[in-house]
């Protein structure tokens, strides 16, 4: 099982290539990915960057669990999870999720149960920057 | 002990490792108490959580020396 999971924080540029090829399956004919970009606005203010910054261990702890709970509770084959760390500019990719699984029902959801799990709970913080200030989001006084 | 910061509890206590020399502090529930003590502008900002090695932990979970803690800001990822 393990051995169909990656899972990776990286300062470089996110790769779509490399969890597509990770997650290609002779056996899956869904393959479903989620890719969130960084976005030139937020609530009505301009954003020019992000920063990311992350509890490793535990981030990649959790990113694991996803994973696999993306296999046990929608049968998904591989999963590719691959998150941002440092600073972000505007289109560049935040978040890769890739899943493969026989059919594409359970690829579309085992994806949209990933992101949502990895937004709530994976101990992962996004600094925006703003024209007039940053501020850590969720976080804003 | 120490505890790790990160996102916004590494801007309050302006370190991203946290030293503190209290002795009697036993459960995650008593480092709250002491944090939100000590730096009052955490109830301010947001609510928190504490990890103890990797996992999210509850008030009355016990704590020590030993364990890796770090305070968890509302996580913003993705």
């Amino acid at each position: 099982m393990e051995l169909n999971i990656d899972i990776q924080i990286l300062k470089n540029q996110l790769s779509i290539d490399d969890c597509y090829e990770f997650i290609l399956d002779e056996t899956c004919g869904g393959i479903c990915l989620f890719i969130g970009t960084v976005r030139n606005h937020n609530k009505g203010e301009s954003v020019k960057f992000l920063d990311f910054e992350s509890y490793a261990e535990m981030a990649l702890k959790e990113m694991r669990q996803i994973a696999q709970e993306c296999q046990s509770k929608f049968k998904a084959k591989k999963v590719a999870i691959h998150h941002k760390e440092g600073k972000a500019d505007i289109k560049d990719k935040a978040v890769i999720i890739a899943i493969s699984c026989i059919h594409r029902k359970e690829a579309f959801e085992a994806c949209e149960y990933a992101i949502d799990q990895l937004k709530s709970r994976v101990p992962i913080w996004k600094k925006e920057h703003l024209a007039d200030g940053s501020y850590w989001i969720n976080s804003r006084p | 002990m120490k505890l790790k910061c990160f996102g916004v509890a590494k801007d309050i206590v302006d370190s991203s490792l946290l030293t503190i020399e209290e002795q009697d502090l036993t459960t995650v529930g008593e480092l709250k108490a002491y944090l939100n003590k000590h730096y009052p502008t955490f109830s301010q900002y947001a609510t928190y959580q504490i990890a103890v090695n990797h996992s999210i932990a509850s008030d009355d979970q016990i704590i020590s020396q030993m364990d890796e803690l770090a305070i968890i800001p509302p996580v913003s990822g993705g």
